[in-house]
């Protein structure tokens, strides 16, 4: 399958925020050798680089739909990433130290691009109560985020449509607004991706399409599904933190 | 540049945010369209022979300008090589827009500056950050205007 390898190693390379980045062991597919790399996350993207000046990954992981875990192994901080498939190949990495370990596994964790969309959605719609509770003349957006729930349906909603797009689309496709970013009141910045001078106004941006049809898939249609995910990830998380535990207690049995 | 095949195979066997027979073409000089089967997962475009399973390519979409150009036809280009471009000629000038539309938003940079715009709306409205419930306040990635460590 041809991927726009390019694009790929600008992606990797320009100026854009990393998500997280370091040097990681990572083991070789066929020996068990492991080899030091630099390490660039980018969304759910992890590139790595023989070294971090290199100009080019030597490589890319896609993780859209992996999971994250520890991993028995004679290197100390090792975590794994897996994926679902019968063949799947099963990355084996190491940290250099507990917290860079605790660190890239947080982050690997919530790399996905359905973690982001669901997170957004959660927020849009929050934001939207709020502002129908504004219109309502209810006034008081006071309180903390967990009472955001709709209103009884008795009352009369007038539904104040979140704001429609901006006049201007942005040109390039989520480049460079780290500098430049939709309704904070900031000067516009040139940046390294090519600029962006377009957004002056705050009007939230629109959801990026649903998925249609999605089997074993987090709805998102309500904090309640949101609110589990997070529980299911700090149940991850306490597991993970619990098996290194043990490890540390001494070999098992 | 190496990449895990395999699971972006599964990947484009996914359910698709949009899927649809369009006629493409590669960025090449004399760059003929054919009939694909373009579909969008996530950040990716993958495009299919109409007839087989396993897609003859993928576009991860992140920094692209998707540009309508004439009246169904309309461009995907990448900011490091502007003039190289991917064309789709639709059937119809609506299904151009939606493509247009639902491209220029499907990447996860995309996603990150609507939830930096969002939190922030939030946190001017209530003084409260909407993120901290979720103990993911602190989350590199969400934070506005971090560079790389």
């Amino acid at each position: 399958m041809k991927l726009n390898e390019r694009s790929l190693a600008f992606y990797a390379t320009c100026d854009s925020p990393a998500d997280n980045s370091g040097f990681l062991y990572k083991r070789g597919e066929r020996h068990t050798a492991y080899h030091r790399r630099w390490f660039v996350l980018k969304g759910n993207m992890l590139f790595y680089f023989e070294e971090r000046e290199s100009r080019e990954p030597v490589g890319v992981i896609v993780l859209e739909g992996c999971n994250v875990e520890l991993c028995d192994s004679a290197e100390d901080f090792a975590f794994a990433i897996r994926f679902g498939g019968t063949k799947s190949r099963t990355y084996v990495l190491a940290a250099e130290s507990q917290a860079a370990m605790e660190s890239w596994v947080k982050s690997l964790s919530r790399a996905s691009f359905d973690y982001m969309r669901l997170v957004v959605r959660e927020l849009e719609k929050q934001l939207e109560e709020m502002r129908w509770g504004l219109a309502r003349g209810c006034g008081g957006s006071r309180g903390s985020p967990s009472s955001w729930k709709p209103k009884p349906s008795g009352l009369e909603r007038s539904p104040e449509p979140l704001p429609a797009l901006p006049a201007v689309l942005p040109k390039e496709n989520g480049c460079a607004v780290w500098n430049n970013v939709l309704g904070v009141e900031q000067p516009p910045h040139p940046s390294g991706c090519g600029g962006h001078g377009d957004e002056g106004n705050p009007r939230p941006p629109p959801l990026p399409p649903r998925r249609r049809g999605s089997s074993g898939e987090a709805a998102a249609q309500s904090p309640s599904t949101f609110c589990r995910l997070h529980e299911r990830y700090s149940r991850d998380m306490a597991r993970l933190r619990q098996d290194w535990l043990q490890k540390q207690r001494g070999p098992r049995p | 540049m190496r990449f895990n095949e395999r699971e972006l195979l599964s990947l484009a066997r996914q359910p698709a945010e949009k899927a649809a027979e369009i006629r493409m073409s590669l960025p090449r000089k004399g760059g003929v369209l054919k009939k694909r089967l373009v579909k969008l997962v996530v950040n990716f475009l993958f495009y299919f022979r109409t007839d087989e399973a396993e897609p003859i390519g993928a576009l991860l979409l992140e920094h692209c300008r998707v540009t309508k150009e004439e009246e169904n036809v309309f461009s995907i280009s990448f900011i490091e090589e502007p003039e190289r471009k991917y064309c789709f000629e639709c059937a119809s000038e609506e299904q151009c827009h939606e493509w247009v539309e639902a491209l220029k938003r499907a990447s996860y940079e995309f996603l990150r500056r609507s939830l930096i715009f969002y939190r922030n709306e939030i946190q001017k409205m209530t003084g409260k950050d909407p993120l901290e419930q979720y103990g993911i306040s602190e989350e590199a990635r969400f934070q506005l205007g971090t560079s790389s460590s």
